[in-house]
């Protein structure tokens, strides 16, 4: 085998005297096989494509989720609070685990922070000291307010909307911010 | 009798013909241990197929329970750790030894005519690396992993337009869970690997049809209309058989290859796993592994009112610049004519290291990890002093700031602080703040204030 040969001519018609009929009917079945493997394509490959972009269609999650008796929580403190994500599967495991910082404002109010720093959605910490939420990624800052202190996240601090049902405080998840 | 059944065997397949012929197909002589890159990349493929399929046979990829199998497979399976690590060890060699045979075919100008298409098929190959080493790196379903899901969805999430989709198609949905490991499973073991094996195929099938590129010659520029008759003239007059001439050092240098992945993956071991993939457990520390540590490092360095164009754009561009490339397909092939090729090689190599370096130093990250100061760095005892060392480490000051060699880089080092700025410049930095530094007039109080400059004075 000449393995670098090149410029393969196409193979010469079988039989040069073919008939126009015969010609016709071989153009007929060319296509015909090409339109009926086209719809067998399209028979496997709508439903797989669909299937992969399902989460598309799907609309955002929203559910509220409770983080903790009210008493739980002192004035002015800061800390994580865990709930189960709002699009948790059975075999999600611990990865359905999702987080907030909480802030009891005064007796009624609370304000709940996305952990996901607005850069590129690592998650912040808050220390107390300082009152500052830090990114370990890049270095974003937040101040108490979750305005931007510092580095390089583009927004504030997303919030979760917060309330308090039957002595407990709740907040409303939904996707991930992802700034 | 054995031979009499390989002839029957030729005469039904026609495969030992076909193999002579490939093996012995004559290629242009003194090519040179160059060459062998290729080849290499290839074989890290196998081994990463090989080694995958073995993982794959105890890998869980479920959300809830990969973590568990990798602790299996890591701490119980016979030769698991091993296999972890000739995977991980694989993966890095074959994004290294794909970028070397890349820059060696531009630099010696192999992509040219008429060989374009092996360009292409071989830029689509490195593209498909490295969706290969990213997804590997989320099967190792730990802690960072979860994080770096939400890295890339976040990246993704810049894209104008198609952003928020293009996000919620990467994590399966809108929130990182059960969907989402399973879907880069898929990607990282089937979608992806069959793609490679179909390119792979092509690119093979592109050589052979070409030929390997001669070594180039100064003064000799590649021209449409006579280059293939030279090099046809030029394999009747020197060209030798691939097997085994060229072929040796294929061999031998991808024997090397397997040595030392096989070494690192013995001594050195697989990655360890990091916590568990909740991620509610705050305190985490996402990295990315070596290969795309250089771009976390971009992340970090580019201006803030340019990075959703460094984000959008920078994909683009590189992959624009690969697609590119072939239309420049006469002239002189030798890198010594090309000049700027070499130039552009080099800045390739040196941005992506320096962007390495700084990856690896990570110095605008905080150092959650200060310790508060020492005496022995405080040196002074007076009351106040103490009290505003002390308020330094604990008011977050030393996140940032590195006195003594404590402390993080993201600021100056104020070792000698007192030597440049005076008490009140201290005070007027510290309340309102600067460029990359938050403003602490609302959290500290003006004794706290007082105490803190009081101690930066005695920095000198």
């Amino acid at each position: 085998m000449d393995v670098v040969s090149r410029g393969n001519s196409p193979p010469e018609a079988p039989h040069p005297a073919d008939s126009a009929e015969v010609l016709k009917r071989r153009r007929f079945l060319s296509r015909i096989s090409i339109a009926l493997s086209a719809a067998a394509a399209a028979v496997v490959g709508v439903p797989v494509v669909g299937f992969l972009f399902a989460p598309l269609t799907r609309k955002p999650p929203a559910q509220w989720k409770p983080v903790g008796p009210v008493d739980e929580f002192k004035v002015g403190e800061t800390v994580s609070v865990n709930f189960e994500d709002a699009a948790a599967l059975p075999w999600s495991g611990v990865s359905a685990r999702s987080a907030a910082w909480l802030r009891r404002d005064d007796e009624s109010s609370f304000t709940a922070f996305a952990v996901n720093c607005t850069h590129l959605g690592c998650p912040v910490q808050w220390f107390p000291d300082p009152k500052l939420f830090l990114c370990p990624c890049h270095g974003g800052v937040y101040n108490a307010d979750g305005s931007v202190a510092a580095g390089p996240p583009p927004k504030p601090l997303p919030r979760y909307p917060v309330r308090v049902r039957a002595g407990t405080v709740e907040i409303l998840t939904g996707p991930i911010p992802l700034g | 009798m054995i031979k009499q059944l390989l002839v029957t065997l030729d005469d039904r397949t026609g495969l030992l013909t076909w193999c002579r012929g490939v093996l012995e197909h004559p290629v242009p002589p003194r090519t040179g241990w160059w060459y062998a890159f290729g080849s290499a990349t290839f074989l890290a493929f196998m081994l990463q197929v090989i080694t995958g399929i073995a993982l794959a046979t105890a890998y869980v990829p479920s959300a809830s329970d990969a973590y568990a199998s990798l602790r299996f497979i890591t701490e119980q399976a016979l030769m698991g750790r091993f296999l972890r690590g000739m995977h991980y060890f694989g993966a890095s060699a074959m994004v290294v030894l794909i970028g070397v045979h890349v820059a060696r075919v531009y630099l010696m100008g192999a992509f040219k005519f008429p060989r374009e298409l092996n360009w292409l098929t071989g830029a689509l190959l490195l593209l498909l690396t490295l969706a290969l080493a990213f997804t590997g790196q989320l099967l190792r379903w730990d802690q960072t992993a979860v994080w770096s899901v939400i890295v890339a969805a976040a990246q993704a999430g810049r894209m104008p337009v198609v952003g928020q989709d293009l996000a919620r198609f990467l994590l399966a949905g809108d929130t990182v869970g059960g969907a989402t490991l399973s879907r880069f499973f898929a990607f990282h073991v089937f979608f992806i690997p069959a793609l490679v094996f179909l390119l792979v195929g092509l690119h093979l099938m592109l050589v052979l049809r070409h030929g390997i590129s001669e070594r180039p010659t100064v003064g000799d520029p590649v021209d449409k209309a006579t280059y293939r008759a030279k090099y046809d003239a030029l394999l009747k007059r020197e060209g030798v058989p691939f097997w085994p001439d060229a072929a040796w050092r294929d061999v031998a240098f991808g024997a090397a290859v397997v040595a030392v992945v096989a070494v690192l993956a013995l001594t050195v071991g697989p990655p360890e796993l990091g916590k568990q993939p909740d991620p509610s457990i705050l305190e985490a520390y996402p990295r990315p592994d070596w290969y795309f540590l250089w771009y976390f490092a971009v992340l970090a360095l580019t201006p803030t009112n340019l990075e959703t164009v460094v984000i959008v754009l920078g994909p683009l561009i590189f992959g624009a610049i690969l697609l590119f490339v072939p239309f420049f397909n006469t002239g002189e092939r030798s890198v010594r004519r090309r000049p700027w090729a070499a130039l552009v090689v080099l800045l390739i190599v040196s941005t992506i290291g320096l962007f390495w370096v700084a990856g690896e130093r990570a110095p605008w990250s905080p150092d959650f990890a200060a310790k508060p100061l020492a005496a022995a760095v405080v040196r002074d005892t007076t009351p106040e002093v103490v009290e505003g060392a002390r308020l330094f480490y604990a008011k977050g000051c030393e996140f940032c700031h590195a006195i003594g060699g404590q402390g993080g880089a993201r600021g100056p080092d104020l070792t000698l602080v007192a030597t440049r700025m005076s008490p009140l410049e201290i005070v007027g930095r510290i309340t309102n703040g600067g460029p990359n530094m938050p403003a602490f007039t609302s959290t500290l109080t003006p004794a706290e204030i007082q105490a803190i400059v009081g101690f930066l004075t005695t920095r000198k």
